[in-house]
């Protein structure tokens, strides 16, 4: 079946993803995962805010996305991924999360608030840390970021059942663990 | 309008915007939200302004060519944002340590930020090794039930609950 789309033309992409960047901002900063001490409370396992906005945004955005899959309205883009790349890239990434208390999307956020930590230390050193990547790539490309290749396979395919199933599962599991934290009042 | 004025709104409200921003950004723009890439480019752009088009050939960059994209002007629509919201509530400051550090590490700027570009530094250098940071992958690719994004996404917070405790019971810090 053919997809059914709503894309915008090229000469509106820009305008369009500058007002969702900004509605993304708003919402980051309104829910207070742009201040430091959010995200390093989340770390310290004191303060639960950071996973229940991940987790309240996975759960809306996989029936949404789900429903409009079944509407033909949209198509997925899962990322490729081995154990070299995203457990290792992952760890490297916690490592510095931690130091820095910010994230990419909440560094630019709390550059916009004024923390200007976020602004020359997160967005500085991320612009470094991008730089370096892309220096070292071509030495790790051939060999750590195969380790383990496993493609842009998703959680059905992995399982080999049907999405409904999994997302069932999952948005089960994502609501019992808001719920958890909500009921236990972190 | 109050809740326009509020410093802060409930996780969970933000949490299902969010959400429905992402399907809003799937249905428009055909893509996933995600932040990091934007740095790739911001970091080749900077290399082909300061070293030629010689910088620009480097494999990683054709992979990503150093140009401004839509994606790039989202994540330049961020900081907006969290200006807007701020403002709104009045809790725009400028601020060069974070109450938090101050309290355990002292009000140093130099120590602030030389722990957060080392942080970012890590930060950036992991999110394109692992191909997306905590909104790509945490959230974009979580929701899309991508392995390499719950792979990577339970790494970012195992690494970074780590190093956040390990920094917050140095010794004699």
């Amino acid at each position: 079946m053919e997809r059914i789309h709503l894309l915008l033309p090229d000469p509106a992409k820009k305008p369009a993803a500058l007002i969702l960047g900004i509605l993304f901002g708003f919402l980051l900063q309104k829910g207070g995962v742009t201040r430091y001490e959010t995200i390093i409370g989340q770390l310290l396992l004191l303060d639960f805010t950071v996973l229940k906005v991940m987790l309240s945004a996975v759960l809306t955005g996989m029936l949404g996305i789900e429903i409009l899959l079944r509407f033909n309205l949209v198509a997925l883009h899962p990322k490729h991924g081995s154990f070299g790349s995203s457990v290792i890239g992952g760890l490297i990434f916690g490592l510095g999360f931690g130091l820095l208390g910010y994230c990419p999307g909440t560094a630019a956020g709390a550059a916009g608030q004024g923390s200007l930590d976020a602004l020359f230390g997160g967005v500085g050193g991320m612009l470094l840390g991008a730089a370096f990547y892309s220096e070292i790539y071509h030495r790790i490309e051939p060999s750590v970021l195969r380790w383990g290749n496993f493609g842009d396979i998703t959680l059905p395919e992995l399982l080999r059942t049907s999405r409904w199933k999994v997302v069932t599962a999952v948005a089960a599991l994502l609501a019992a663990v808001l719920a958890a934290l909500y009921l236990a009042g972190l | 309008m109050s809740w326009l004025t509020m410093p802060r709104w409930p996780a969970i409200t933000v949490g299902v915007a969010i959400g429905l921003l992402e399907c809003l950004t799937f249905l428009l723009l055909d893509k996933p939200i995600g932040c990091s890439t934007a740095f790739t480019r911001t970091s080749g752009l900077i290399e082909k302004a300061l070293r030629g088009n010689a910088a620009a050939e480097k494999p990683y960059y054709r992979l990503f060519p150093p140009v401004i994209d839509w994606e790039w002007v989202f994540v330049a629509g961020i900081p907006l944002g969290a200006f807007l919201a701020a403002f709104s509530s009045g809790t725009f400051r400028i601020e060069w340590v974070p109450s938090l550090w101050t309290a355990i590490f002292g009000t140093g700027i130099s120590r602030r930020l030389g722990a957060a570009l080392t942080g970012g530094f890590l930060v950036g250098l992991g999110s394109r090794w692992a191909g997306g940071c905590t909104s790509g992958h945490g959230i974009s690719g979580c929701l899309q039930l991508a392995l390499s994004s719950w792979l990577a996404s339970a790494a970012f917070f195992a690494g970074g609950i780590l190093s956040a405790i390990l920094l917050f019971s140095l010794p004699g810090r």
